[in-house]
């Protein structure tokens, strides 16, 4: 069969629209374009129905009840008022939030604003395999502790936090607990009763539906989690989120869940197998290459590996029909590589050469193969040409010598 | 991040990839970079004593397109200059010629820096007083 180019493996940055949510969401733009908060006609009567519908195909999949879902612009937005939102409300009762190094810039920017208003931030490290230590967890926790906020699974590597003994924790501790489960939901088992989860912050766009609308859980009941709205105006979302509510969008992302729901298991299968051919058929014909976070507590669909001597970007512009991306930050301003692997304590040397592949519901082993072919194929080449595999394959320890950087790349 | 033509075509048919036998007197050596910026590149020479031309260039580089295209550049241009023309190189020159964005420059930095590393080297084995030892080409700027 021959596969279409370029071969998209980046879903973890985002993932096309599954057509059957597009169908789903056509007649929100046309026929049935009410404001869902218009009480007294059919138009608006027909679009608060599907935003209902909708809220009970997101909180069916994470095992909430519809009234604990809120509507938003995104998982940014989301997790900006999961943590904002608690910060404020809860002034009174400490200004402590506890999170960890390998978060979203959504969560560890927002955290860095709360610090500029008084609050304190612990921000824990994470062991070799990228999880954070419970012990480390527990021993941060003071009287002042408001918030724990830890991501379910990572964006880049794929690491799944131990969430529900975390949940147990910040339960017995009598904390708030946030996710960010952007990359988790409709991908693995989410269950927020098992899980022990407060606010969960859901993205449309990684789970095959639409950009623009994302969904904050808010728990209801043991325990009651109260929030400071960050956006005032016509209280829609029970005053916790206001602006007319993106109908098309929210019909869109509940759709969305409500497919993964039914193929999750399936899928999650399927694209682990295409994950480990992948990851196999690269690994077993290339020398030194290692995979970044635990393989066992992973998401099926991730492989983040190191290609160690090539730098990361040149590989990119090698399978510049193949798209990926990569750890090495020659393309920003600050030449700084990924922040998540430095704190997994990967070498700035290896984070440069690091490429994460996202499979995702489309994809087939057909692209797989290709990639995996188009992988080696440029490595191969690129260590020809690079001077730290000539001296590593001569017994040079590259570590210990000495380099001098350029003049002025700093 | 769109590269330049002329970067694409020096990444996708590099000239001059391999390396010189360094212990050879008139070969000079020159590395610079380092892995954990994201790059490094070695330039080597081939200089003859009496005429100062150099008559080979090879390279390895490990970074970015555009330092592979730099550096493939630059054993381009050194070729066949005598040592001294091939010191007047300009990492300006190579920004020019590749159309590198200011993100890049240092790539082209550092093949200047490679150029005049390699030729420290070389004039540091002929054994000429007033090179400065290959090292220090480095902190030049």
């Amino acid at each position: 069969m021959a596969i279409k180019l370029p071969v998209y493996f980046d879903n973890h940055a985002t993932t096309p629209v599954d057509p059957r949510v597009v169908d789903a969401m056509l007649p929100y733009f046309t026929e049935k374009f009410g404001n869902a908060a218009s009480r007294n006609h059919e138009f608006g009567w027909k679009a608060e129905e599907a935003v209902e519908n909708a809220r009970g195909q997101i909180a069916k999949l994470i095992n909430a009840t519809p009234k604990e879902i809120v509507f938003t612009s995104g998982a940014t937005e989301s997790t900006n008022l999961a943590i904002k939102g608690v910060a404020e409300m809860y002034r009174e009762k400490g200004n402590h939030i506890i999170t960890q190094v390998t978060e979203h810039k959504a969560t560890l920017d927002t955290c860095k604003r709360l610090e500029k208003y008084g609050y304190e931030v612990t921000y824990l490290p994470v062991e070799k395999d990228g999880r954070i230590n419970l012990d480390e967890l527990r021993r941060a926790i003071t009287p002042k502790t408001i918030l724990i906020s830890i991501m379910y699974a990572n964006n880049e590597i794929g690491v799944v936090q131990p969430i529900a003994e975390i949940g147990k924790i910040a339960k017995e501790e009598g904390v708030f607990f946030h996710v960010d489960a952007v990359q988790a939901v409709g991908k693995i088992p989410v269950d927020v009763q098992k899980d022990g989860i407060d606010l969960m912050s859901i993205s449309g766009h990684k789970i095959y539906g639409p950009k623009g609308v994302g969904a904050l859980y808010v728990r209801r009941k043991n325990p009651r989690v109260q929030l400071a709205a960050i956006i005032d105006g016509g209280g829609h979302e029970r005053g916790m989120r206001s602006g007319t509510l993106n109908v098309p969008g929210i019909v869109g992302l509940g759709k969305a869940c409500e497919i993964c729901q039914y193929e999750m298991a399936e899928e999650a299968a399927k694209l682990g197998a295409l994950r480990d051919r992948l990851k196999d058929s690269i690994m077993s014909r290339l020398d030194e290459t290692y995979i970044n976070g635990s393989m066992t507590s992973r998401l099926p669909h991730n492989i983040n590996i190191s290609f160690a001597y090539v730098e990361g970007e040149s590989l990119l512009m090698g399978i510049n029909d193949v798209a990926v991306s990569s750890g090495s930050a020659c393309t920003s301003a600050t030449l700084e590589p990924s922040y998540v692997l430095k704190a997994l304590g990967v070498g700035e040397d290896l984070a440069h050469t690091s490429i994460r592949f996202g499979i995702g519901r489309f994809n087939t082993q057909e692209e797989v193969d290709y990639v995996a072919d188009r992988v080696v194929d440029t490595v191969t080449r690129l260590r020809e040409l690079s001077p730290l595999y000539e001296m590593a394959k001569e017994g040079v320890d590259i570590s210990k010598m000495k380099w001098l950087a350029a003049s002025d790349s700093h | 991040m769109a590269y330049s033509d002329k970067v694409v075509e020096h990444y996708n048919n590099p000239r001059n990839v391999g390396s010189l036998d360094k212990k050879d007197p008139n070969v000079g050596t020159g590395l610079v970079g380092a892995p954990e910026c994201g790059d490094v590149m070695k330039l080597q020479m081939k200089v003859n004593p009496q005429t100062r031309i150099i008559e080979e260039a090879k390279f390895k580089t490990f970074g970015c397109g555009s330092a592979i295209a730099s550096s493939s550049l630059a054993t381009e241009w050194v070729k066949g200059k005598t040592v001294e023309e091939a010191l007047a190189i300009k990492n300006t020159d190579i920004v020019r010629e590749l159309s590198l964005p200011p993100v890049k420059i240092h790539c082209s930095v550092l093949a200047e820096d490679a150029i005049k590393a390699a030729l420290g080297d070389w004039k540091q084995k002929q054994g000429e007083a007033e090179a400065k030892p290959a090292e220090s080409a480095t902190s030049a700027h």
